[in-house]
């Protein structure tokens, strides 16, 4: 046999990539039928096909009216308070009517409309671009419920999801948020600098059985419920008012339905 | 070979110094956004791309532009660009490292970065980008590596290269392929919204890449006993003359579509970038300065008097590259970027700190270029004694 050196490195590698095949041996060589670890709902956990949420614009007066909404919501998701605009975080924030609905504003529009503030936040699309986007399934559709949720641990921070959603609706970590939260709520993950992060429609309340933290603090303002189940609350305001929803031409099927 | 590598004149190892100082300091500026994160560079909420994904696409069509020397000499058995084929392969080498180093330095956590192989997503344009660009990066070492060696020991390569070698020209097509689709397939991004998207980066890149090789020829004549030839020059600088022209039609024909449908979500960008919006536009000299050197890179290339003068000819080919960098990086990014989706204007400005990383991984690309143009040359020069 030809023992050069040369022969004995080639053998070498090759029995250094054998080695990294185990993971793969390891995943054929399993039993089949073998238990899969489940997870139980809990008992009094809200469930729904596709959540939707429903905003009556003409109950908020001025923006003072978002304040608590917003703020009730940043304060259990752990949400900073960043001082640089370019870094700021947040997942529900106002905005005037030709920001959050750009396409349909008019040049003369209702005076009242031009100076009301729009709710945004994430749509929960039902043909979400940012889930298609994400290169390692860190952000997706929760087949359960529709919601679109992030996996903070696995996000890379390569900030195409960013790029995809024509919302707006994400914001990056451009810092440690950590020193930024004023009171930590220890029932919520913080996040870590160099991943994204939205709105989850307070999927973890859900969990629980309560309403998401913004519909709980309107006061009946926004509504939230199962759009595919026709008796629903909000599938009834779709019915009796004329709702619209941002960039609808896009395809992407935002679950966040405007009354205006 | 390597051994060539290692064995220089005083002035190219005063080169590769430039370049590991520069490196160095690259490095030292990124191990301090390592640590604070990404908000030491411009990039913002409404900019979530900035200088170095710019750069990396600007790149990817340098790697692709590669391809322009290989696939005449393969598959129309253009003899002269034999001698030049591993100056290609090698240029895409180093090209297509610098391109997956601006991913890592742009990544917000690049430890997590083999979760794009860990959890493969087939319905992201960027797992597939990442998959088309290591495939392109490891056909080149294999092909380039071996016909060098085959040539130093006066052998023809070995036949299994072959397949490889005709694989590698539609896969040069395909990375800057992919890599347009990152942008034209989003929606409500107005800017990049657009089939023409991937055609005008690969006009682009196959303007910029053969024009960095014109200069590199030129370069390697002046320092090294192998000459590159004045046919395969002037060839590539027609293969440039061509595809900078086409590269200035494609835009011209984005440029009707968007001004005479009038659509503002697609025109606000364009204004933005070349008049400025709102009484925002850092980017209009830049844009402005962009086409008026495209359009003298025509006249110079494909004015047959001026290229054929090879002094002419380099400042085309300087001319060309930045103008094409201008337009398919700093402009493409933030250009797409501005105004927001939600229409606000935020503009981008890269920070001090993000260029000298950026240039910090430039150095790195050159110094990987020269190391690989160093044993390539070495390789000719031994044959030809």
């Amino acid at each position: 046999m030809d023992s050069s050196r040369r022969r004995v490195l080639q053998l070498l590698g090759l029995s250094a990539l054998g080695l990294t095949t185990k993971p793969i041996r390891d995943a054929f060589a399993q039993e089949e039928e073998q238990v899969q670890a489940q997870f139980k709902k809990g008992e009094n956990a809200l469930t729904a096909q596709q959540w939707a949420m429903v905003i009556n614009t003409r109950a908020f007066e001025s923006e003072g009216d978002l304040e608590p909404l917003i703020e009730a919501c940043h304060k259990i998701h752990n949400v900073p308070k960043l001082e640089n605009k370019n870094h700021e975080i947040k997942w529900i924030w106002p905005e005037p009517y030709h920001n959050a609905f750009p396409l349909k504003a008019g040049r003369f529009l209702s005076e009242e409309v031009e100076h009301r503030s729009f709710l945004v936040l994430c749509n929960h699309c039902e043909n979400p671009s940012c889930v298609r986007a994400c290169p390692t399934k860190a952000t997706f559709k929760r087949e359960s419920d529709g919601i679109v949720l992030m996996d903070f641990h696995r996000c890379i921070g390569c900030r195409f999801c960013m790029a995809a959603c024509p919302f707006g609706a994400r914001s990056f970590n451009f810092r440690d948020p950590r020193p930024f939260i004023r009171e930590t709520n220890k029932q919520f993950p913080t996040r870590m600098k160099g991943v994204v992060e939205k709105c989850n429609f307070c999927a973890e309340r859900l969990a629980v059985g309560q309403m998401p933290a913004c519909v709980e603090a309107s006061e009946g303002k926004l509504t939230f419920g199962d759009l595919y189940d026709p008796e629903s609350e909000v599938r009834e305001l779709i019915r009796t008012n004329y709702t619209i929803r941002r960039k609808q031409m896009l395809g992407t099927e935002p679950s966040v339905y405007y009354i205006v | 070979m390597l051994e060539l590598a290692i064995k220089g004149t005083k002035r190219y190892y005063g080169w590769m110094t430039f370049l590991l100082a520069v490196i160095g300091a690259g490095f030292l500026i990124y191990l301090w956004q390592l640590n604070v994160g990404l908000r030491i560079t411009g990039m913002s909420r409404d900019a979530s791309w900035g200088f170095y994904i710019a750069n990396f696409t600007f790149l990817v069509g340098v790697a692709a532009g590669g391809v322009m020397v290989v696939l005449p000499y393969y598959l129309h058995d253009y003899k002269a660009f034999g001698k030049v084929t591993i100056l290609g392969e090698f240029l895409a080498i180093a090209s297509v490292i610098m391109c997956m180093t601006f991913i890592i330095v742009d990544l917000g956590q690049p430890m997590r970065i083999f979760n794009v192989f860990l959890y493969p997503t087939p319905n992201s344009v960027l797992f597939w980008d990442t998959v088309v660009l290591s495939g392109y990066l490891l056909l080149n070492i294999v092909i380039g590596w071996n016909v060098l060696e085959a040539e130093r020991n006066n052998v023809h390569y070995q036949q299994w290269l072959k397949p490889l070698i005709y694989i590698s020209i539609p896969w040069a097509i395909s990375i800057h392929t992919v890599t347009a689709y990152l942008y034209c397939g989003l929606p409500g991004r107005g800017f990049w919204l657009t089939a023409i998207l991937a055609p005008r980066f690969l006009s682009s890149a196959f303007a910029s890449g053969p024009a960095l090789l014109v200069l590199l020829c030129l370069i390697i004549r002046r320092v090294s006993n192998f000459d590159p030839g004045r046919e395969q020059i002037q060839s590539l600088a027609k293969i440039v003359a061509y595809a900078i022209c086409v590269n200035v039609f494609f835009f011209l024909c984005e440029v009707f579509v968007v001004f005479y449908s009038q659509i503002p979500e697609h025109m606000d960008h364009f204004k933005y970038l070349f008049v400025g919006l709102h009484g925002k536009g850092a980017y209009v000299p830049w844009m402005w300065a962009s086409l008026i050197l495209m359009v003298i890179g025509i006249i110079l290339t494909v004015n047959p008097i001026t290229r054929k003068n090879e002094g002419v000819l380099a400042v085309a080919c300087m001319v060309i590259f930045f103008g094409t960098w201008i337009d398919k990086g700093l402009g493409m990014i933030s250009g797409g970027f501005t105004p927001n989706p939600l229409h606000h204007i935020n503009e981008y400005i890269p920070t001090l700190p993000e260029i000298t990383i950026a240039l910090g991984v430039w150095a790195m690309g050159f110094f990987i270029l020269t190391v690989l143009f160093k044993i390539a040359v070495g390789v000719k020069e031994e044959v030809r004694a």
